[in-house]
């Protein structure tokens, strides 16, 4: 090596040095000794015992929590995940177009998702309470039947998803931003081209904002599939009977309740596999569907 | 015909966004009006809407509560807690992470983007993947029930915020580096002197967020902290909500206006940066 380039390997090593410490210490060592772990067992107060791939094979074959968990996941999911996307689409379409006093709007949709989760656990709470809620009464006034939104098992996981829409704002943003991207030049020919606004919109936007949309969902999922504050504080335990028990909340359990931290770790590493192979799934299904501008 | 067309069509987008905005405000708005008024008017059907007295003391009495059977909730002890959270990783995010990003984007050095792309890969990793063997590590330094988990790593960079600054220093012109050198200048005060200067607005983001996130955090101060007096906010008003079984909702309506509060006036006062901030999360995304 020569004495230039080493010269700025010490350098360039020395600028990251905080970095070799802390991907070293709190990811690297972590990541490895959670896949060691997830084949042991383990309860942090005794040295880990190793079972082979027994944790695995419990949980998916011996646990029927685990598969409770995992389906309440999937079905928030399943529902939070459209009405999201498309609610913040349709906020940031809405929010783009050229009106007076769009930056006041803009701020009050935004608002709503800086409420820390706790709080915001806390003040739906109050929102969907069965005697004196607010919004219940609202549907009472428009003749609209009443349900039990925090006890009655088909509605609790509803009650997060309206919970979740009203917290749109950050995608909405990102949204609004691709939208400024769009080149002003492309809505001009589409208009020679007789497009009204359905057609602006359906072939000029959304194509342009695809990778936004992607970039979303990706987002999404990630989000949707590890939700823990607002149910833990909302449903305490996944009440009503476990509907509202989620996987993260199921992993937590075990790892710092029933001190089964093998098995917590184990779940964990399937919940990555699940997010990698759905983010995978997404990319692939929207390859021919997003288009990256000249790149 | 087409202008009358188009006066049409604003008026209906106002018409949309008034009533969305109400939706979208009432839920703030109620929490404020309940947090006003005498625990019988929270109790009422059809609801009250305006208390008949604006019980200002229901703030200072959610701040001091204090009961036979639940002791006393000391949210003052609470608040300074999280500000002391805020302060160090704040601090320790913004100094780290421009350091490592300079090293990162500035600097040529065999391995360097290997490292990177590694860097951007752990990104990939979901938190429950890593909170065991963390938990493990932390016990055994005896760091548990004390602050430093949820600060000492700030201070060694982040995937996130390496790659947010990262993205910031390499839309700086390189030229600007390269005649300091001639100059004379050394690395450190190249970054000291005229990177960081340069960065203000992208450090000012990254301080934000960190703040945020700090402010907001449940689940790290829910695994590290175990006694009452080191809990943090956001712990305290579970902790608060879970044992009051959720009775007294003008308190913990205005509990909760105490914790929304300071997000949104930082947020009104930084809006600009907040807003850019987020922009910049999705389009290199």
């Amino acid at each position: 090596m020569k004495g230039h380039s080493r010269r700025e390997l010490l350098t360039g090593l020395a600028f990251i040095s905080p970095w070799i410490i802390g991907f070293s210490v709190f990811m690297a060592y972590p990541i490895a000794m959670s896949g060691y772990y997830s084949f042991c067992d383990y309860n942090v107060l005794t040295r880990p015992v190793w079972i082979g791939a027994r944790n695995y094979i419990d949980l998916v074959r011996h646990d029927p929590l685990f598969w409770t968990s995992l389906e309440n996941t999937f079905y928030y999911a399943a529902l939070a995940l459209p009405f999201g996307m498309i609610l913040a689409l349709a906020l940031a379409l809405l929010l783009n177009a050229k009106v007076r006093g769009m930056t006041i709007y803009r701020t009050i949709f935004f608002v709503p998702s800086l409420v820390p989760a706790v709080a915001l656990g806390i003040l739906w709470l109050w929102i969907f309470n069965g005697d004196y809620g607010l919004l219940n009464e609202f549907l009472k006034f428009c003749h609209v039947p009443q349900p039990q939104w925090l006890s009655d098992p088909t509605w609790s996981k509803p009650a997060l998803v309206l919970t979740g829409l009203w917290t749109v704002g950050n995608a909405m943003v990102i949204y609004l931003a691709g939208l400024q991207d769009v080149p002003q030049t492309l809505y001009e020919a589409a208009e020679l081209d007789g497009a009204g606004w359905w057609g602006k919109t359906w072939h000029v936007t959304l194509p342009m904002l695809s990778p936004v949309i992607l970039f979303n969902l990706i987002m999404g999922i990630i989000g949707t599939l590890q939700i823990f504050t607002l149910p833990y504080v909302m449903f305490p335990g996944g009440s009503p009977v476990h509907s509202t028990y989620f996987y993260t909340m199921y992993l937590y359990d075990n790892a710092f309740v029933y001190l089964k931290m093998g098995y917590a770790c184990a779940m964990g590493w399937i919940m990555f596999f699940m997010i990698l192979g759905l983010t995978m799934l997404a990319v692939r299904l929207s390859s021919r569907r997003v288009y990256y501008g000249g790149s | 015909m087409t202008q009358r067309r188009r006066l049409g069509t604003t008026i209906m987008i106002h018409v949309v966004l008034v009533l969305g905005s109400i939706i979208f405000l009432m839920p703030l708005v109620w929490m404020i009006l309940t947090s006003l008024k005498p625990i019988t008017e929270t109790m009422r059907l059809p609801p009250v809407w305006i208390p008949s007295k604006w019980e200002w003391q229901n703030y200072p009495a959610a701040i001091m509560y204090g009961s036979n059977k639940l002791g006393y909730i000391p949210f003052l002890v609470y608040g300074r807690n999280t500000l002391i959270l805020c302060v160090l990783t704040v601090a320790g995010t913004v100094v780290s992470n421009a350091l490592i990003a300079y090293g990162f984007s500035r600097v040529n050095w065999p391995g360097r983007n290997i490292l990177f792309y590694t860097t951007l890969a752990t990104m990939m990793i979901p938190f429950p993947v890593t909170m065991v063997p963390l938990y493990a590590l932390f016990r055994t330094l005896g760091w548990i029930g004390t602050f430093r988990p949820l600060w000492v790593p700030a201070w060694f960079g982040g995937a996130f915020n390496i790659f947010l600054l990262r993205q910031f220093f390499l839309t700086i012109p390189f030229e600007l580096s390269d005649a300091a050198r001639v100059d004379g200048c050394s690395e450190w005060q190249i970054f000291r002197q005229i990177i960081l200067p340069l960065a203000k607005p992208a450090l000012a983001v990254v301080a934000l967020f960190q703040f945020m996130s700090t402010w907001n955090d449940f689940l790290g101060p829910l695994i590290y902290l175990m006694d009452q007096k080191t809990f943090t906010l956001s712990l305290g008003l579970q902790f608060y909500q879970s044992q009051h079984g959720g009775t007294e909702w003008n308190l913990l309506m205005a509990a909760s206006a105490i914790v929304v509060a300071p997000v949104i006036i930082l947020f009104f006062f930084t809006q600009r940066q907040f807003i850019q901030g987020i922009a910049l999360t999705g389009i290199k995304g």
